[in-house]
């Protein structure tokens, strides 16, 4: 593949605009721009998973290899989802067009292309429904804002609902709580009817299914991938500690993205864990085949969604834990918050989770049996059973970003930002428009992790990077931290690009770092083994 | 095209009421049959609409969490806003519907040099709204005056409310100002904001213009061309008793009214209007956000296709034995 030059942050800043062209949007001919997509699927891929239409497909050609019937079959499942979800039929009938939506989308805000307000996006799946679903639609065509669906609908189809993230922003302002990510995730299901995927999202698909995680990790390359940040906790605290795996009988199932055992900054947040969960004597294990707690199939259909995600709770039953507690990640909270418990429930071979440390039940996951391990953590703090040193990250000045799923998907804010307060001495938020519920988007969700894309990661990271911008020029921020294994890969290459000099960390690496562990050496370095505040000079 | 074709179509309405009534003398089929007709497409369509909805199921649980989740009883939960009870459910809704929660919040986005990127507070849409709809049901409520022989008393302190400023004779309505105001705010809104332009489509206009019309020929039959007010009430009650009479000397504006006020019925069901039906059946916004403690059942739910373990480890045995990993089978 070509490579794909993205534009300077000052380039792309100058030629922004919110400005409409002069042809009506369904007169506008979409064209599929280099640096806003991501490759099409590999054959290979979809073929592991039985997804249909399984080929290599490029989206820039001509062809898209589409089966004869296309229309057919896109039709067939778009009524197949109407029955099916009330969401999706009441959404496609009430929007009224007020505009509150328009301007609330990252993507819109960083890109100024019309078709990326939340409503149009919508529309251009609407205006197809009409024409075929509607009586209004059917007689009176265009007039009645139908349109019948061409390739070059589909295609555009396609191009924007890989533009965007799910992350339900738009959802938070529209009057009747409609709702882009779904409207999306619909979209999604019925181009993957016929194999119109992204290799990004395919790839790690085909990975998970066989493998077990997003990164296509063998057994003894996660229990490698772990031992190495052993061995670096080692060297920072002088505890070797030695987590178990796939073991049965172990009172907790650990389950994490696994985007934490592979690149920094997530690696150093999985240390945090480790050593949390060390300093606790936890009695828990990892899975090398539940070892992805993100879900990709998220983004292709609910049912390789559901494929994926039962291997959580097999996992759990097959050990004969009594519980699962999850670690930092977005969409993989919405999964489960959402979804799990409906797809591959009931767990009711599980308990419900009591913290052993301080005899906390966690009531509001009775069902799930699956706790967040900021919840976890945020109730030990608050029980005094930690200590914690907060002025070992004193070199830090921070700021919080809420994922998206987390706040939107479930309402996980206080708790994070509690843990930060117990473990920090410098913190500040973000402006009010930017956080919490109407926090923004890294503008790389969904799967939108590609490099072949980066033009509209970019554009879309643009409205989080300058709230960040504010908060450093106001408050010389220079952490920004979250808890979603996406945001730590993606919010880094945002940072860079948009504030230079703002680096990106998970919370549970703020615990380690202020962890005060029993028998620890003096420590003379952070996780990332920059020296510790005072401690420059050694 | 978009903002001409339905203007256009609310005018060709005036003067097909116009011609029908005044000219051809066709009160009967203005009065009675059409007003019939609209009520009868307004509410078997608008039911037909509502169960149509029903009938699919709500497979997740889905809400927006707009706020703080429940969690220990040391974090303050936001329960209006993302509500983990029946309780806090009614509340959201409540707030949703009455006073339109979500556009409460609605925000302008500003591009400036730099770039920085500005989130200013934006109410004229949020107010605008609800003065429209507020204004809109008070106006229906107050016409209950005409739907039976003594008026109540809660219309009458209605309509002492809504006169309370004690201007002109007959006295000046409050919602009939508001309710102008606001529908031309909307359409002003429409055609002078670019990006809202460019999404609207006929259909958008269209109910605009036509709640334009029956207000303007409802002021005008109010304040200034008279109609003959006893027998619009009689005809008015005669429909509603399912004894239609054509008293004489009715006004031909009071036709373009009702048959105004019939497109609108007819129209209401296989329109965008049908959001007043939706809303309650939004499941962002109508679902408790308690999917962790209280397993939710999707009526469609099967079984899939998965990877065991058994498989997986048939897949990785040698390797998961030489990293030293536990094995089902040796």
């Amino acid at each position: 593949m070509a490579k794909v030059t993205t534009p300077k942050p000052a380039e792309l800043a100058e030629a922004l605009e919110y400005t409409t062209p002069k042809t009506e949007w369904m007169d506008t001919p979409t064209v599929i721009k280099p640096g806003t997509f991501c490759w099409g699927a590999k054959g290979k891929n979809l073929g592991i998973v039985e997804f249909p239409n399984a080929r290599d497909w490029t989206p820039t050609e001509e062809d898209w290899k589409l089966p004869e019937n296309w229309q057919e079959i896109f039709f067939k499942g778009m009524k197949d989802l109407l029955g099916k979800y009330r969401s999706f039929k009441v959404f496609m009938d009430i929007c009224v067009r007020c505009g509150a939506c328009a301007d609330k989308c990252h993507f819109f805000i960083g890109s100024g292309d019309p078709k990326n307000m939340p409503v149009l996006r919508a529309e251009l799946l609407r205006s197809v429904y009409r024409n075929d679903f509607t009586m209004a639609g059917k007689i009176l065509g265009k007039i009645a804002g139908a349109r019948p669906l061409t390739i070059d609908v589909l295609k555009e189809l396609w191009y924007y609902f890989y533009q965007c993230t799910e992350c339900r922003r738009c959802s938070l302002f529209c009057p009747y709580g409609i709702d882009t990510a779904e409207i999306t995730m619909m979209g999604r299901e019925l181009l993957n009817l016929f194999g119109l995927n992204t290799d990004w999202i395919s790839g790690p698909v085909a990975n998970c299914y066989m493998k077990g995680n997003h990164l296509g990790l063998e057994p003894h390359a996660i229990m490698n991938s772990i031992e190495g940040m052993v061995d670096d906790i080692e060297t920072i605290t002088g505890l070797r500690i030695s987590p178990s795996f796939n073991r049965k009988g172990a009172e907790i199932l650990f389950v994490t993205p696994s985007g934490d055992l592979f690149a920094d900054p997530g690696t150093y947040t999985c240390m945090g864990y480790m050593m949390l969960f060390h300093e606790l004597g936890l009695d828990y294990t990892w899975s090398t085949y539940a070892s992805e707690g993100g879900n990709f199939g998220f983004f292709t259909s609910n049912e390789m969604a559901k494929r994926l995600n039962s291997k959580i709770y097999a996992e759990a039953k097959r050990l004969g834990v009594k519980y699962i507690i999850g670690g930092e990640c977005g969409h993989m909270w919405r999964v489960i918050t959402q979804y799990m418990d409906t797809w591959n429930g009931p767990a009711d071979f599980l308990e419900v989770p009591v913290s052993p440390i301080t005899g906390t039940r966690f009531e509001n996951s009775k069902s799930t049996k699956m706790i967040h391990v900021a919840e976890f953590t945020a109730d030990l703090i608050k029980n005094n059973k930690l200590k914690l040193d907060p002025s070992r990250n004193d070199n830090l000045i921070l700021t919080y970003h809420d994922s998206c799923n987390t706040a939107r998907g479930m309402g996980l804010m206080d708790e994070p930002r509690y843990i930060i307060n117990n473990v920090c001495n410098n913190f500040h938020e973000m402006p009010e428009n930017t956080i919490r519920e109407q926090t923004f988007c890294c503008g790389s969700g969904t799967g939108l992790n590609a490099s072949e894309n980066m033009e509209l990661r970019m554009r879309g990271g643009l409205p989080r990077a300058n709230a960040v911008k504010f908060v450093r020029e106001k408050h010389g921020v220079n952490m920004l931290a979250n808890i979603c294994a996406i945001d730590r890969a993606t919010l880094s290459a945002s940072m860079d690009y948009w504030v230079p000099g703002v680096g990106v960390t998970g919370v549970h690496e703020l615990v380690a770092n202020a962890l005060i562990m029993k028998g620890e050496k003096e420590r003379e370095t952070n996780m990332r083994g920059d020296p510790l505040p005072g401690k420059e000079g050694n | 095209m978009k903002i001409v074709l339905p203007l256009v179509a609310v005018i060709v309405l005036v003067v097909i009421a116009f011609a029908g009534v005044g000219i051809a003398g066709m009160q009967f089929l203005f009065g009675v049959l059409i007003p019939y007709a609209a009520i009868a497409v307004f509410i078997l369509g608008f039911i037909y609409r509502v169960i149509s909805w029903s009938r699919s199921p709500v497979p997740f649980s889905i809400p927006t969490t707009a706020g703080q989740m429940k969690s220990f009883p040391w974090i303050k939960q936001n329960k209006l806003d993302n509500p983990s009870s029946t309780l806090g459910v009614i509340g959201r809704m409540a707030l949703e519907v009455l006073l339109f929660r979500s556009l409460f919040r609605n925000t302008k986005t500003e591009l400036r040099d730099g770039p920085t990127i500005t989130y200013g507070s934006e109410k004229f849409l949020w107010i605008a709204g609800l003065a429209f709809h507020w204004s809109f049901l008070i106006i229906f409520i107050r016409h209950f005056r005409f739907f039976m022989q003594d008026v109540p008393l809660v219309i009458r302190m209605i309509e002492g409310l809504d006169s309370f400023l004690q201007i002109g004779v007959p006295l000046l309505y409050l919602t009939d100002v508001v309710l102008l105001g606001a529908v031309t705010f909307l359409v002003f809104r429409r055609l002078s904001m670019p990006l809202i332009k460019y999404i609207s489509l006929p259909a958008d206009y269209f109910p605009l213009f036509l709640i334009m019309g029956i207000a303007i020929t409802g002021i005008l039959m109010r304040y200034f061309t008279k109609v003959y007010i006893v027998g619009v009430k009689e005809l008015v009650i005669g429909l509603l008793s399912f004894q239609p009479v054509i008293p004489d000397g009715i006004g031909v504006i009071f036709y373009i009214h009702l048959f105004l006020v019939s497109t609108l019925l007819a129209y209401f069901p296989m329109s965008k209007l049908m959001h007043m039906g939706g809303v309650f059946l939004s499941p962002t916004r109508n679902m408790a956000n308690n999917s962790r403690a209280v397993r939710h059942v999707n009526p469609w739910n099967y079984p899939v296709h998965v990877h065991t373990y058994a498989e997986y480890e048939e897949e990785f045995r040698e390797k998961m034995k030489k990293a030293g990993l536990p094995v089902e089978k040796e």
